[in-house]
């Protein structure tokens, strides 16, 4: 892949703790505009802290990474809504910090969060919501600045399956409408063949990039493709580049 | 029910102090009796109301006072370390002052009257309102500073639109105690500066009017529970909604 033109550049980055040293070794990646990247590995690898680098939350020890374009913006493992504001509002806040007139934010905010289900929900504070519901809300949050860049650090780990499901077929489905960029960071093979073209997979501490898969998926996911053959082989794939 | 039992406790022992006072188990030089005190708000009830008044609003004012200054001074010290490490000492050290000790101090710079007795209210108010609200501007949850800092927001906005409504639950915590306090100290400047409450309290006991000193300790605690009260209710008219120690509470 050429580096010109790359929406993410990562050159030769490691990275350590004072305290718990190693957590990331050599890592050299470029990622495309409008690609849609899982990067995998088991907990405690780093992928988490490689997402904070590139949202530039913490510098990277060495190396450097360049990003293409600096609309970015980051789904957190829990949904971190504020919560003495609705579901509008929390929506609201990225336009509001970027100076969005009231009326324009409002009815961004609203179509973002109707794109995710949540026409009903749109007046309710975060403890009046289920956890499925929550992350929804983050994740309209992420979206409705249109960024260029989008970082989701494991954001459905902790949610029940069902809801699982349906917000990586929404998530998928609002990525093929605007194409930002995406890495997402899991430690779920199935989760990473499902909603990415591409999967980096990580060693364990000092993570390292093992592999760097193609989905051989076509480019619309839906329920069915979970159960497909073409699903379980590429599971088997990534599988086996992880055990090995 | 809720209310049912604490008001037959208060019959009980309101009904045998009566007894014990009137059948001169205990002289009435010792104790009023209950229908002494009772007697006593009906007569004497404009100097209590005056008293009442005066107190109140130098409690008020001495508290409101606390927490603008109190809430401005926990952001200046959450703001920056030296600043904290500076002076947060000497803000505990000033909190274990007795007021009682400082009272005839304040005398001499404000003089006798309303602006000694507001300076003891503030005093004995302000620190619970420091602490507190500094405890509460520095537990923000990481991961909503991450949140606002990957959008870029300056400082002032993170301090107004998240850190101090993110503490708010616990600078209300620390007004509760500072409510009550700023009562006690309003009282205690008026035991040194006249007037109020405090002064109705001072005259009674050496006029030997026991059953005064009652019917003016229980209007001082009236007022305290009343801002208490205030602070609860407002607490609960801006937190209910999203804080879940108040949701479940009702």
């Amino acid at each position: 892949m050429s580096s010109t033109g790359a929406a993410v550049r990562i050159e030769s980055v490691s990275h350590e703790f004072k305290n718990s040293g190693k957590v990331l070794e050599k890592i050299d990646l470029s990622i495309s505009p409008g690609e849609f990247v899982a990067i995998l590995g088991p907990s405690g690898c780093g992928k988490s802290t490689l997402l904070r680098l590139i949202a530039s939350l913490d510098k990277p020890k060495y190396g450097s990474i360049t990003i293409d374009r600096s609309a970015k913006s980051f789904v957190f493992q829990d949904a971190t809504l504020l919560p003495w504001r609705t579901s509008l509002a929390n929506v609201e806040l990225p336009l509001e910090l970027a100076g969005v007139d009231p009326t324009q934010r409002n009815q961004l905010a609203r179509s973002s969060l109707e794109a995710m289900g949540l026409s009903d929900a749109v007046a309710k504070f975060p403890q009046e919501l289920s956890g499925g519901m929550k992350m929804r809300v983050s994740v309209a949050r992420a979206l409705v600045t249109e960024p260029s860049l989008l970082l989701l650090d494991e954001p459905f780990a902790a949610l029940d399956e069902n809801s699982r499901f349906s917000l990586q077929n929404d998530l998928r489905r609002r990525w093929a409408n605007a194409k930002p960029t995406v890495l997402f960071v899991t430690h779920s093979i199935a989760e990473a063949v499902y909603l990415a073209d591409r999967i980096i997979v990580l060693s364990g501490r000092p993570g390292r990039v093992m592999a760097d898969y193609k989905v051989t998926l076509p480019e619309e996911r839906n329920e069915k493709l979970r159960l497909s053959v073409e699903f379980l082989h590429d599971v088997q794939m990534v599988h086996g580049l992880v055990k090995s | 029910m809720k209310w049912i039992l604490p008001l037959a406790t208060l019959l009980v022992f309101g009904g045998l102090l009566e007894v014990v006072v009137k059948s001169g188990l205990v002289p009435s030089y010792i104790m009023p009796s209950t229908t002494d005190i009772l007697r006593c708000f009906v007569e004497e009830r404009e100097t209590l109301i005056e008293g009442f008044l005066s107190t109140a609003s130098a409690s008020v004012i001495g508290l409101l006072l606390s927490i603008v200054l109190g809430v401005s001074v926990a952001v200046l010290l959450s703001l920056s370390k030296i600043l904290r490490t500076a002076f947060y000492p000497y803000a505990v050290f000033f909190q274990t002052v007795p007021i009682i000790a400082v009272a005839p101090l304040l005398v001499i710079w404000f003089g006798f009257g309303q602006p000694t007795v507001i300076a003891s209210a503030f005093i004995v108010s302000i620190f619970p309102v420091i602490a507190s609200t500094l405890v509460g501007l520095q537990s923000t949850e990481h991961s909503l500073l991450d949140l606002f800092q990957i959008y870029h927001a300056p400082k002032s906005t993170t301090l107004f639109k998240l850190r101090l409504p993110f503490a708010l639950p616990y600078i209300f915590s620390g007004l509760r105690i500072a409510a009550g306090l700023a009562v006690i100290g309003a009282v205690v400047g008026e035991f040194v500066g006249g007037g109020g409450l405090g002064s109705v309290v001072d005259v009674a006991r050496t006029t030997q009017r026991l059953d005064l000193v009652f019917a003016a300790v229980l209007v001082s605690s009236l007022i305290g529970l009343i801002l208490v009260s205030a602070v609860n209710l407002l607490a609960y008219a801006l937190l209910h909604k999203w804080h879940a120690s108040l949701k479940e509470r009702t």
